[in-house]
């Protein structure tokens, strides 16, 4: 643990992500403190520009602040990356176990299936997933789990592949063990280390992903969300900038933070690799 | 590869598409039958827009009152010659629409994957030629920045920085409206409102194939068949680009054909924040109408260009790389 967090630290781009992304998380637990009451509701005059009328972000058409919208929106976002996340590491870790530990015909049939998913547009699919089961944050999720689950199915099945073959799974099966216990007890843990440096980066995209819904106006009706923010000040740029330009900022924030953090934990869990880096990324 | 060889290769990989693309038809049907609610009234586009007489002459042609296999026969059929329904909202064939909206998708996509291949090979050689100075660094900073930035974000900035602060390009649709051109001007004119939309889709791509064209120069650069070309005294600037940069090439190629899908996705986001008048803003028209009919035919259509492009890629990469084996 020691070691892990010498190597994180090494990184310093790791580092601020850290600090960056708890703040994120601050702001997100305590938005109903620092905003009370609904963020839906009108808060001063509409299109207030930043900073008048006690507005530190401006005020959106409907007179509501931009930065409780930001608060909450935090919320959803967060609260989206991480559940789909989960969800799409358990569809892509057990697909990807079976196709890697069983090999031969369960293997090729697992890997066409993901190869299918690969190859279609899946911004597109996910799309249409939301539009027909209707938009709600778990249509979101469903959706943004369907679409990201394949690089985890590649990755856990390439370390399956490799780890079945070796002497401690070996033992296991002669002292009798069970292929479950097997696969869960002996040989997840062993390739933990590259479907945790992959879920920082799925936290991440999963966010782009649930943003870009929003903005196309496929965010739950319930939920402020900062894809709904820009989407919002879309048709309206040219009178408050304020109103897309700040959510914009803090996606990029979040999703910069995870991807920094998502590389010092890739050195910090493969301290050879990342040495070895040098030049060469 | 030898020439003999090729059809076959060829004929394998017309097998693989046609199986992707039979799997995207299927795909579709079985979503309408796992909406909530009456599959018909999905058909037609749901709100109540389509009158009692219409739902059932959908029913009967979509055979919902028969078993479910009949109607994916049906579905099937009906997709296999290009039947892709009707959009009861614009009284038009999806197809017809989509067909439509095609030219201008292809534009855009195709002007920003140019953009986003010649601009990122260049910065990724150039990084490659001077690995650990600040040059070399800017595209690491520029490569983390697109990772982390929403594409519609990029646009709308875009249009805040060039349309409405400088006023220097147009940030809405495919021409200027009340003007008549002629000849070169009408080209111009399009050229124009083309730019900002394929710098938006572009640039993320950018980071993506200067950071890829970055790590294979340096792997090639290394290789024995470089240090041999030095040796014989080949001058620099021919060993970069007839010894290294066209063996480079080939996996971004391959990365190229990887990411069809994702630059189509991203088109659909450009084209709602610049009013572009191709498949994307018809995705977007769709959502809005809820028009599942034509949603379902740009998901089609999408996925077929996707599997086209991936089939040109896997070509063009048998015929570059002799290599490549036929049963790949």
């Amino acid at each position: 643990m020691k070691d892990f967090w010498r190597n994180f630290s090494r990184n310093r781009g790791a580092v601020v992500g850290l600090v960056v992304l708890v703040a994120v998380l601050i702001l997100a637990v305590l938005a109903p403190v620092l905003y009370p009451g609904s963020p839906w509701d009108m808060a001063g005059m509409p299109f207030a520009p930043p900073g008048e009328e006690g507005m530190l972000l401006g005020t959106d058409s409907l007179g509501r602040d931009v930065a409780a919208g930001i608060a909450h929106g935090a919320r959803v976002s967060l609260l989206v990356g991480a559940v789909s996340t989960v969800a799409a590491l358990a569809i892509g870790v057990s697909l990807g176990a079976i196709a890697g530990y069983l090999g031969g015909l369960v293997d090729d049939l697992v890997m066409r299936f993901t190869e299918f998913f690969q190859t279609i547009p899946s911004f597109v699919l996910a799309i249409l997933l939301v539009a027909i089961f209707t938009p709600s944050i778990a249509s979101i999720v469903f959706a943004i789990a369907v679409v990201s689950w394949p690089p985890v199915a590649r990755v856990v099945r390439a370390e399956f592949l490799s780890l079945r073959s070796r002497e401690f799974v070996q033992a296991s099966e002669v002292l009798g063990k069970s292929r479950l216990s097997i696969v869960v007890g002996d040989i997840l843990p062993n390739a933990l280390s590259p479907i945790v440096v992959l879920s920082s980066l799925m936290v991440a995209s999963a966010i782009l992903l649930e943003s870009a819904l929003s903005f196309l106006g496929l965010g739950d009706p319930n939920m402020m969300s900062w894809g709904f923010l820009i989407g919002s000040g879309r048709s309206v740029i040219r009178m408050a900038w304020w109103m897309s330009v700040f959510p914009g900022i803090a996606i990029f924030l979040t999703v910069l933070s995870l991807n920094l953090v998502g590389e010092g934990l890739s050195d910090a869990l493969n301290p050879r690799l990342a040495r070895n880096r040098g030049g060469k990324p | 590869m030898e020439l003999s060889k090729l059809p076959g290769y060829l004929l394998g990989r017309l097998v693989k598409a046609a199986i992707v693309i039979l799997a995207i038809v299927v795909c579709n049907f079985f979503l309408i039958h796992a909406a909530p609610g009456d599959p018909a009234s999905i058909i037609a586009g749901q709100s109540g827009a389509a009158d009692a007489r219409f739902l059932e002459q959908l029913r009967a042609q979509f055979g919902l009152d028969q078993p479910l296999y009949v109607q994916l026969w049906i579905y099937l059929k009906g997709v296999l010659t290009l039947d892709l329904g009707f959009s009861h909202r614009q009284q038009v064939a999806v197809a017809s629409l989509l067909w439509d909206r095609l030219p201008a998708t292809l534009l855009l996509t195709g002007a920003a994957f140019v953009f986003a291949l010649s601009v990122g090979v260049a910065m990724g050689a150039l990084a490659a030629l001077r690995v650990g100075t600040w040059g070399d660094s800017i595209i690491t900073v520029l490569a983390l920045t697109f990772y982390a930035t929403p594409l519609f974000w990029v646009g709308l900035m875009l249009v805040l920085l060039f349309s409405v602060t400088l006023e220097w390009l147009p940030s809405f649709g495919m021409a200027s409206v009340g003007v008549e051109l002629h000849g070169f001007a009408v080209v111009l004119d399009v050229a124009k409102h083309l730019l900002l939309p394929a710098l938006t889709l572009g640039l993320f791509y950018v980071a993506v194939y200067a950071r890829l064209s970055r790590a294979t120069m340096l792997e090639v650069a290394d290789q024995d068949f470089v240090k041999t070309a030095r040796a014989k005294g080949v001058p620099e600037g021919r060993i970069l680009r007839r010894h290294i940069l066209r063996n480079a090439l080939l996996p971004i190629i391959t990365f190229a054909g990887i990411q069809a899908g994702q630059l189509i996705g991203g088109s659909i986001l450009v084209e709602t924040v610049f009013a572009w008048p191709g498949i994307g803003r018809l995705a977007f028209e769709a959502l809005l109408a809820r028009d599942y009919q034509v949603l379902m035919g740009v998901f089609f259509c999408t996925s077929v260009m996707v599997v086209l492009f991936n089939l040109i890629t896997d070509l063009l990469y048998a015929v570059v790389d002799p290599r490549v084996e036929v049963s790949a």
